[in-house]
């Protein structure tokens, strides 16, 4: 055994690195396509994730809206939030300096944040999820052997948590590479006027990329309303991880992005494993030895 | 010599036809352009009809660019009168103004790199009826067939990313072609394969304005021919008056 602990905690820590590397690839994707289109640093990425877990209590709470409806109808509701954003305060920006972008949806942080704050208070609210999600499961790690060791019991909510991400990043993945919308963005994040100048509505699909930017970061908030008490700041904590995780995977390639959150997840969780003390920071340290080997990420092309 | 004294269809069989009935397929009236501070054009008049291959000639830094640019709805800031197949489009946007059937091929090519060659072939949406098929467009560029499964665009040599900004622009139907340097940069022969393929789009009908620092290339196509100076057109010169005024071309255009 190589750090002297049991199979089962180590299959478990390993698996509560990937449930975590899953909410790192839905929010990092989400960045990774609204910043391609919009360049804009989407800083208000964690308090739309908080505000889809508040929909979600909300919703069950106050119009007996199931988890299953939430899953569908918060992503959207989200959406049609960021495309108001879009229209009213982005687009202005698109012309300036990544800074003011920042600068701007850190503002949205602040208000969205104090505004659920005032009316929740922070000390986090309940969410059931459904019964099927409740128990857990016994997975066999090594055969047959029937000693109890080798069995790894499995929460059910997370792995449906990494199977949801899973299905959800590779449907965005096909979205962008492999279809007949998707050249269009990818074409307009290189050369927007030209795309344009070819009869492309192209701020429309600005509008529309902003709008499921954020929905994804709603459906991550679904998720994690399952999982976690919902407070007003639990976007803050897990965004500014992401944007390590964004650094880290580069801004160029979908794929990549998807790639390096779940790889971070493994990483954080065998550091858990290892040196415990160190695993909350361990993923500021990588994008630090990135930063200095290759500031474009490990996936980004250089400029 | 202002341009507005020259009679413009003189010349140009198709265009006497044309301008007896039909407006004209380009009306560039007074054009100002400006990016940002800087002002840019001064007043461009020039007009193409129907059917019409016609060059802007000029040094670098001319304007010649910007003209197209200002056509197509990429400068943003213009004043004065474009009218595109009959419409206003000074206050248009690109986008809208591409809908009305003309298509621009920019003068750096402008190939995705994150778009493999058929999906850069396949980008410009269909505007109209009519366009070139994909097979025709083959028979017209073969070497984009052979390297039609390239995966990035831009892998492709700086003439098939030309021919391939051409075909793609084909393929959508518009009827009108803002073609700019098509020939920039490249080794004779494939400067002679595109004058083969601007000469048979002139024969299927194709609208076409030509912005060119080669002068030989272009005049031995085109039926009239704007020389442009510091943002003006200073100058029109008819194929039949080529010769005569070929020494006075040669020191507008500095060669
Ligand atoms: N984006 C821009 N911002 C500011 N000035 C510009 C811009 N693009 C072009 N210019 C200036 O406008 C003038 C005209 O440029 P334009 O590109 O239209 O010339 P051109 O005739 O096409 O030249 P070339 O033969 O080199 O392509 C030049 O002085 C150029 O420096
Ligand atoms: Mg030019």
């Amino acid at each position: 055994m190589v750090f002297d602990v049991p199979l089962s905690f180590l299959a478990l820590q390993l698996f509560i690195g990937l449930q975590n590397g899953a909410f790192y690839a839905l929010l990092s994707l989400g960045l990774a396509v609204i910043f391609g289109m919009l360049n804009v640093i989407n800083f208000a990425h964690g308090a739309q994730y908080m505000l889809g877990a508040f929909a979600t209590w909300l919703g069950l709470e106050y119009l007996g809206i199931s988890y299953w409806w939430s899953l569908l109808l918060v992503p959207i509701v989200l959406g049609l939030f960021g495309i108001l954003i879009e229209r009213a305060l982005l687009r202005w920006l698109y012309d300036l300096d990544h800074l003011y972008g920042l600068l701007l949806t850190f503002g949205l942080v602040l208000i969205i944040e104090g505004l659920v704050t005032d009316g929740f208070g922070s000390s986090g609210l309940p969410y059931d999820k459904p019964a099927l999600f409740a128990g857990s499961e016994r997975l066999a790690l090594s055969g047959l052997t029937g000693n109890e060791r080798d069995f790894m019991v499995v929460p059910i909510y997370r792995l449906w948590i990494i199977v949801a991400a899973v299905i959800l990043c590779i449907a965005t993945w096909y979205m962008i590479e492999r279809t007949r919308l998707g050249s269009y963005l990818r074409a307009a994040t290189e050369n927007p006027a030209l795309v344009r100048a070819f009869g492309v509505n192209v701020p429309l699909l600005i509008t529309l990329t902003y709008g499921f930017g954020v929905a994804l970061a709603g459906f991550a908030g679904v998720l994690a309303a399952g999982l976690q008490a919902i407070t007003p700041h639990m976007g803050s904590n897990l965004i500014i991880v992401v944007f390590a995780v964004v650094v880290i995977g580069g801004m160029g390639s979908i794929l990549g992005s998807i790639i390096t959150s779940f790889a971070l997840g493994l990483v954080e969780a065998i550091t858990r494993i290892a040196y415990p003390e160190a695993s909350n920071i361990v993923i500021f340290v990588i994008m630090i030895l990135v930063l200095l080997t290759r500031p474009a990420g490990l996936f980004g092309r250089e400029a | 010599m202002p341009n507005s004294d020259i009679p413009i269809a003189a010349g140009s069989e198709a265009a006497m036809r044309a301008s007896a009935t039909v407006e004209p397929v380009i009306q560039v009236e007074g054009l100002q352009a400006y990016y940002g501070e800087s002002h840019i054009l001064h007043g461009v008049d020039l007009t193409v009809h129907e059917g019409e291959l016609v060059t802007l000639l000029g040094r670098n830094g001319a304007g010649k660019t910007t003209t197209l640019k200002s056509i197509i709805g990429m400068v943003g800031q213009r004043a004065g009168s474009i009218r595109v197949l009959g419409q206003e489009t000074v206050n248009l946007k690109s986008n809208r103004i591409a809908r009305l059937g003309i298509a621009y091929c920019p003068e750096e090519r402008g190939i995705f790199s994150s778009l493999s060659v058929e999906e850069n072939l396949y980008l410009p949406p269909v505007i109209g009826e009519g366009g070139v098929s994909v097979e025709e467009l083959f028979e017209l560029f073969p070497n984009l067939k052979e390297r039609r499964g390239t995966k990035q665009g831009t892998r492709l040599s700086g003439g098939e990313q030309q021919m391939l900004a051409i075909a793609r622009i084909l393929r959508t139907g518009a009827k009108v072609l803002l073609l700019d340097e098509p020939t920039e940069g490249l080794a004779p022969v494939i400067v002679q394969q595109i004058g083969n393929i601007i000469r048979k789009l002139k024969e299927r009908g194709f609208t076409i304005l030509l912005v060119e620092q080669n002068f030989r290339f272009a005049a031995g196509l085109a039926e009239r021919n704007y020389v442009m100076e510091d943002g003006r057109i200073v100058d029109m010169v008819r194929h039949d008056e080529l010769a005569a005024k070929e020494a006075q071309l040669q020191e507008f255009l500095g060669v």
